[in-house]
């Protein structure tokens, strides 16, 4: 599928398919991808495999288990590829359930309150989009009685009254934003990523929440330009409070996944900032993000998963001084923390980059702010790092540990090795990016500011 | 206008019936009569599978003839009844469902499970075929009904033995007569509330047939308020049997009280046939008024919605959680209804018959759970029985997924249906309202999903039986119909828009 993509085709869909499903409501199963689909779904199939080869250990109901990664990942990549907003929203809804019972049998101790929580919030959001949804497929219909269509490319061609757009914006928001999630929606997200079992987790953390920022994308910015350029500053503001929020209540974690869980809220902030920006290096930059935030806190989530494996803790107290143990456990998450604080060298650091550049060229106020989470990111997994893996070891049990098996090592040998990769050659994937997101500018009508002296500095320094 | 009635009242003249239209009913009734003779003549041991394959026949034969006539459109017996589109998806949909719980009340397999409680035990009564055959009858004749004493007659026609019905539970007898009293007492009230309606409107019109009713209230009328009471008078008959709130009170306690085939029955059946006369009385004679009972439905429908959906969520027993269910997702269907428009018409139909497959495959699963004192109902047996019967449960997680209506279950394609005619019919409100009690209503099913996988068995917990023959059959009917009609719903969305017109 990537080498059938070509990433200066005029088109913005490629690969197409389309059928009819019920037609007496214009629905179709229509599917196609651009850049941004094409990365995360290729960023999604390259995870479930590390995902299943991760869940060796599980032995309850193992057949279960797998049947349930391998439907998410349909709805996922589903979700991903749907061209039709009524398919887009069967995956999303469909998703849950999956995620429900992953969370529900195989979680942790809370894992009831977790799975319920995860799954009405979600729902009741998903479900105020589908209000808009339906509003949208009224306003493509030609009169009483006749068929509308739930086709993305015709929504595009709707013109629809500002006021209109902007309470249709609110609909897919709220969807999108608990799923990102920003921060007043973000409560489901500690105790679902907390709770879910390892493979879970990094499927939740990796994959599930772009589908939010995925959304804001393909959705809410180019079907209502004009809201979207309203509510913007909205938007970023939610994105800075995330990041401070996130990075802040991650510091005072005793509980080493929750951490990461937190941590997640911080990242995604980043993402929402770089796409309300409105400059093609944020929104590039942004979407970039996506696939970087899914493999490191995905690698993340991995080796937590290790560690919890033989130690069945996850108080960050019970650790310290793994260090001289597990030497290779602690390497690997050195370096998924260094990427996920966007070490320059490995990937997180271009696009955290790109994003606060874009987010300064165009809100210099914003920028700044923002470059603060940076450092708060910094101590965050540093902290974490020092605590776990520095130092003596104090507790007793530590110091029988084994090191990273050989299949273990399979699983993150490549996450770690793509980490790397996208942080020295980050080109191709930009490239697929750009066409994609070029085409949301110019749907909201803005081009990016001119260099002036100044940021023209500011970029080659 | 008047004078015509009149001159129809004093020469009596048999009317020429034109039996044809009308074979579907008369399959029924027909069936219904040799049910009782079956009762009479066939020994003891062979009535109930006679009884059972009388009743089948009757059903099928009925569906036959409505696929036969399914393009005709006419007004029969005098403008008493009505052969159009609505009429004949809604007997389809009555037959079909029909068949489906009289498969579950054919069950005899849990009648044996120990000597000594059948010992205290009554026999098997099997005279609950033809009364549920006559019922069946009632409620085709209910949705057809061109002229208010015919739906009157037919109201009472499918009412009585679903009271008798009511009663007949084998263990706890008790809650079950209660039940059948409560259920009697409280339709009783119900039908005289339909007869005043229907005493007033032909004050105002001077007639009971509905095209007289249409006449009369288009033009800018003289006394009005007869009018609007006789209409609100009719709508509250319509609706206590629709089970919407404020008038759903029965609901919890009949649908727990009764013989739990029977309140599948009640639950798939008699909402169609509720909302099919709903829906013609409606938008047949009173159309041109719908201006002013728009607001008054969506009401309704709001108050049903927010009633069924949050007070479902204190409830410990199942019976009475897929009551309050039931409850709720009348709202849903009243939303199609507030639409006043085709999309809304044909919206409502489909819901009422995938609803009502769904809901007679979560009473099938409720009848297979049993410990020794009969069905366990309480919530807190089926803990952990997801670990036990995976099957079963798994069964009854996807039924109350399909309530929840979450994509892929023909129960979201239903919600999706109505809130999409709805926001045509300019009533978003009403969407909003629907998709925000959808998600209180998944909390309640999503906690029973809870308690059956999440949570380890108890230790005296029921057992779960093998579904015997006929439940399989049913259950297996309810399962593919509501995946078909969640995933592949265009036949059925086509034959519901090729019906969606009712005749003036």
């Amino acid at each position: 599928m990537m080498t059938a993509f070509r990433s200066g085709s005029g088109e913005q869909f490629q690969l197409v398919e389309s059928y009819r499903w019920i037609p007496d409501y214009g629905i179709g199963y229509r599917v196609g991808v651009d850049g941004v689909a094409l990365l995360l779904i290729a960023l999604t199939t390259f995870l479930v495999p590390v995902v299943l080869l991760a869940s060796w250990h599980v032995e309850a109901k193992v057949k279960s288990y797998f049947v349930l990664i391998l439907l998410l990942e349909t709805a996922l990549v589903g979700c991903f590829a749907a061209t039709d907003v009524f398919l887009f929203y069967v995956f999303f809804e469909v998703m849950l359930v999956p995620m429900y019972f992953l969370i529900g049998v195989w979680g942790g101790e809370r894992r009831v309150y977790a799975a319920v929580k995860f799954f009405l919030y979600t729902l009741l959001a998903g479900l105020l989009m589908l209000v808009a949804i339906l509003t949208m497929y009224f306003r493509t219909k030609h009169g009483a009685g006749t068929t509308g269509t739930f086709d993305y490319r015709e929504w595009l061609k709707l013109d629809i009254p500002k006021a209109t757009q902007n309470w249709l914006f609110l609909g897919f928001f709220i969807a999108f934003a608990v799923k990102v999630p920003l921060f007043p929606f973000h409560t489901w997200l500690p105790d679902a990523h907390t709770e879910a079992p390892t493979g879970g987790s990094v499927l939740l953390a990796a994959v599930m929440l772009k589908i939010g920022t995925f959304g804001f994308l393909r959705y809410s910015i180019p079907l209502f330009p004009d809201a979207a350029k309203t509510f913007a500053p909205m938007m970023m503001v939610l994105g800075i409070i995330g990041i401070f929020y996130g990075a802040l209540v991650a510091m005072v974690q005793k509980d080493i996944k929750r951490l990461v869980a937190y941590t997640s809220i911080a990242h995604l902030g980043f993402i929402v900032l770089g796409l309300f920006a409105f400059t093609s290096q944020g929104q590039a930059g942004g979407v970039l993000y996506m696939i970087n935030h899914g493999l490191s806190t995905g690698a993340l989530f991995l080796i937590i998963g290790f560690l919890y494996e033989r130690r069945h803790t996850r108080l960050i107290s019970e650790y310290g001084g793994l260090r001289k143990v597990v030497p290779v456990l602690a390497a690997t998450f050195l370096v998924a923390g260094l990427s996920s604080l966007a070490l320059p060298g490995l990937n997180g650091f271009v696009s955290e980059f790109l994003v606060l550049l874009g987010t300064y060229a165009r809100h210099q106020a914003y920028g700044v702010i923002a470059t603060f989470g940076i450092i708060l990111a910094a101590l965050y997994i540093l902290i974490a790092y020092q605590r776990t893996m520095q130092g003596e070891l104090t507790v007793e049990a530590n110091k029988s540990l084994t090191d990273l098996t050989m299949r273990e090592k399979f699983v993150i040998g490549p996450v770690l090795a793509v980490i790397v990769a996208l942080g020295v050659f980050p080109a191709p994937a930009l490239r697929v990016i750009e066409p994609a997101v070029n085409r949301v500018l110019v749907r909201v009508g803005q081009v990016d500011p001119a260099p002036t002296l100044s940021g023209a500095t500011r970029s080659g320094k | 206008m008047s004078v015509v009635a009149q001159a129809v009242v004093t020469t009596i003249n048999s009317p020429s019936i034109a039996y044809r239209l009308i074979a579907p009913m008369l399959a029924v009734f027909g069936a219904a009569v040799v049910g009782v003779l079956v009762e009479a003549f066939v020994p003891v041991r062979l009535r109930r599978v006679v009884g059972l394959a009388v009743a089948l026949i009757g059903i099928f034969v009925g569906l036959g003839f409505v696929v036969y006539l399914a393009d005709e459109r006419a007004v029969v017996a005098r403008g008493a009844i009505a052969v159009d589109g609505p009429a004949l998806f809604l007997q389809g949909a009555i037959l079909a469902l029909a068949a489906t719980a009289l498969l579950l009340m054919g069950e005899r397999a849990h009648a044996d499970e120990s000597p000594a409680a059948s010992a205290t035990l009554r026999p098997p009564q099997t005279e609950t075929f033809s009364l549920a055959m006559f019922s069946v009858g009632g409620m085709m004749l209910f949705v057809s009904a061109q002229n208010l004493i015919v739906m009157f007659v037919a109201l009472e026609v499918l009412s009585l033995p679903l009271y008798l019905l009511c009663g007949l539970a084998r263990r706890r007898r008790l809650i079950s007569q209660e039940s059948a009293l409560k259920y009697f007492l409280l339709g009783a009230f119900s039908s005289a509330f339909f007869l005043y309606g229907l005493a007033l409107l032909y004050g105002y019109a001077g007639s009971v047939s509905l095209s007289a009713l249409y006449d009369a209230a288009s033009v800018p009328g003289t006394n009005d308020a007869l009018l609007y009471a006789g209409l609100a008078l009719l709508a509250v008959g319509l609706l206590f049997k629709a089970g919407a709130a404020p008038f759903h009170f029965w609901t919890p306690d009949v649908y727990q009280g009764a013989p739990t085939a029977v309140t599948a029955l009640m639950a798939a059946c008699t909402k169609v046939a509720a909302f099919g006369a709903l829906l013609r009385v409606v938008l047949v004679p009173f159309y041109a008024l719908r201006s002013d009972w728009r607001p008054v439905i969506g009401g309704v429908a709001v108050l049903t919605m927010v009633v069924g959906a949050v007070i479902a969520v204190t409830q410990t027993d199942v019976k009475r959680m897929l009551a309050y269910s039931s409850v709720a997702h009348a709202g849903f269907i009243l939303t199609g209804v507030a639409a006043s428009n085709r999309a809304g018409l044909k919206a409502s139909m489909f819901y009422l018959l995938a609803y009502g497959f769904t809901v007679i495959g979560g009473f099938a699963v409720v009848t297979l759970v049993r410990d020794a004192g009969g069905e366990a109902t309480h919530l807190s047996k089926w803990q952990g029985l997801g670990r036990r019967s995976p099957v079963v449960a798994g069964l009854f997680a996807f039924f109350l997924f399909a309530l929840a209506g979450i994509p892929l279950t023909s129960g979201f394609t239903g919600k999706f249906a109505v809130f999409q005619a709805a926001i045509e019919g300019g009533a978003t409100y009403l969407v909003i309202v629907g998709v925000v009690c959808s998600a209180i209503a998944a909390f309640f099913y999503a906690r029973v999903v809870v308690l059956m996988f999440f949570q380890e068995p108890v230790a005296d917990g029921p057992t779960v039986i093998t579904p015997p023959a006929l439940t399989s059959a049913a259950l297996g009917l309810a399962v593919i119909v509501t995946v078909v009609l969640g995933v592949a719903p265009q036949i059925l969305l086509r034959v519901a828009g090729s019906a969606d017109r009712f005749i003036r």
